[in-house]
């Protein structure tokens, strides 16, 4: 069985200029500041990253951005990170507006095998633009196709040696969708415990998605 | 301006009933909670991934893993619970919201919402407001009738749409309004104006209830 528990450096190295990176979170809560420390240190231009928002100054995604390193930003809520409207207006950062719920079905249809999702969200708005609509009985839908990325990375607050992972509280938002979505998965978790030691009733994130597994993530500090 | 907040978050409040699941927008929805008639116990949805959203935790009591969707420290209650983001909109897609209980930059007449954009200055995304308005059975708008006297309540929205005639009912320090098929209805009028000062604020015409009630503090 192939060993995946690594280092932070170990685990981002595969990753290249032009990646199209998923990273969990929300607001910077639920996001693997490890990886993302390695990332920046690693150094990588032209990244995509997909994400629910921008993260927070110093937190999160907002350090890729920080570091001049993301080249398109997919994202639902960008209004917490100043950065990214000022790198959007100098022309350095592409910026895609998705609903948040879109957002979700995207990912998890592209870790699911689906070939796009029905939304009734955002028909008769910008968002419709150059989108296909659908009727289903009587009702609009936009089809909103799939997402998928090279990399994801995920915080666990537990996973096994194998990469079963559980979530705590709000840090589980996209974690599991992407960690479906994404050839190759990276887990920055807070505790590694030996395979067999999560109950299988309470794993969220099977094991078989995961490619390597970092240790060391701390809680936030206020 | 802290009286007209509370004003309107107490009549909000009164739309409400016993066992509802709600959503609130953040800034003045949120104070809907405060407000709820006794005996009223809801459940309160919160998109980045729980229900069961309880009130601010104490100085020193705040628990990072436990955030809101403004990213605020926050409780869950007792019978809450987490999931992902793909539960968190089914349950709002899934019409298994009661209400959604917003803010907003412009309504109309159709009930179409702006409150996501304002095009070359403000373009923080739509965030969960455009499945939230979607998706809610009710949607119950709470704001201040005007922006610096500059009419809200609209015939047609300038702003890109939010979402396409999904509003139900607006409430402002004026007075509280029904979106019907038949256009915008004045159902009750605070007793600090006259219904010719709601309509010189309100751009699309209204139609008065003829059982219109006065809006109480």
């Amino acid at each position: 069985m192939k060993q995946k528990i690594t280092t932070a450096s170990q685990a981002v190295d595969a990753i290249q200029d032009g990646a199209v990176i998923m990273i969990g979170g929300f607001l910077g809560t639920g996001t693997p500041e490890n990886l993302i420390d390695a990332l920046v240190k690693k150094g990588v231009k032209n990244l995509t990253i997909i994400g629910n928002d921008g993260g927070l100054p110093g937190r999160g995604i907002c350090k890729l951005l920080e570091a001049n390193m993301v080249k398109k930003l997919i994202a639902s809520h960008v209004g917490m990170t100043k950065i990214v409207a000022e790198q959007k207006n100098a022309g350095t950062l592409e910026l895609e507006l998705v609903p948040q719920g879109s957002l979700a079905e995207k990912i998890r249809a592209g870790g699911f095998g689906l070939g796009g999702i029905l939304t009734p969200t955002g028909v008769g708005t910008m968002v419709a633009d150059g989108k296909e609509t659908l009727t289903v009985n009587g009702v609009d839908y936009l089809l909103e196709l799939p997402l998928k990325a090279d990399f994801a990375l995920i915080r666990a607050f537990k996973c096994d040696e194998f990469g079963n992972s559980i979530y705590t509280k709000t840090t589980r938002n996209f974690n599991p969708l992407m960690a479906s979505a994404a050839e190759h998965v990276i887990i920055g978790t807070e505790e590694i415990v030996k395979t067999g030691d999560i109950d299988p009733d309470d794993v969220v994130t099977p094991g078989i998605f995961v490619d390597y597994i970092v240790g060391g993530e701390k809680p936030w500090q206020i | 301006m802290a009286d007209i907040k509370e004003r309107i978050a107490k009549r909000v409040a009164k739309e409400i009933k016993d066992g509802y699941v709600l959503n609130l927008g953040i800034g003045l929805p949120t104070l809907v909670a405060n407000y709820l008639p006794e005996g009223v116990d809801v459940t309160v949805h919160s998109e980045n991934g729980f229900l069961g959203l309880g009130p601010a935790p104490d100085a020193g009591e705040e628990d990072t893993y436990l955030v809101n969707a403004g990213g605020q420290y926050v409780t869950i209650l007792p019978g809450g619970m987490f999931f992902d983001s793909a539960t968190s909109f089914g349950i709002i897609r899934g019409k298994h919201v009661d209400a959604s209980i917003l803010g907003a930059l412009e309504v109309d007449e159709k009930g179409n919402l702006a409150n996501w954009i304002v095009p070359g200055k403000m373009v923080p995304g739509m965030g969960g407001a455009m499945d939230l308005v979607v998706g809610a059975k009710r949607v119950i708008i709470a704001m201040t009738h005007t922006a610096k006297g500059s009419p809200k309540i609209l015939k047609k929205c300038t702003l890109p749409l939010t979402a396409v005639g999904v509003v139900n009912e607006i409430v402002t320090e004026m007075g509280v309004i029904e979106v019907t098929s038949e256009g915008l209805v004045l159902t009750e009028l605070h007793p600090d104006y006259t219904i010719e000062q709601v309509q010189a604020a309100t751009e699309a015409e209204l139609i008065i209830s003829p059982n219109l009630k006065a809006m109480e503090d």
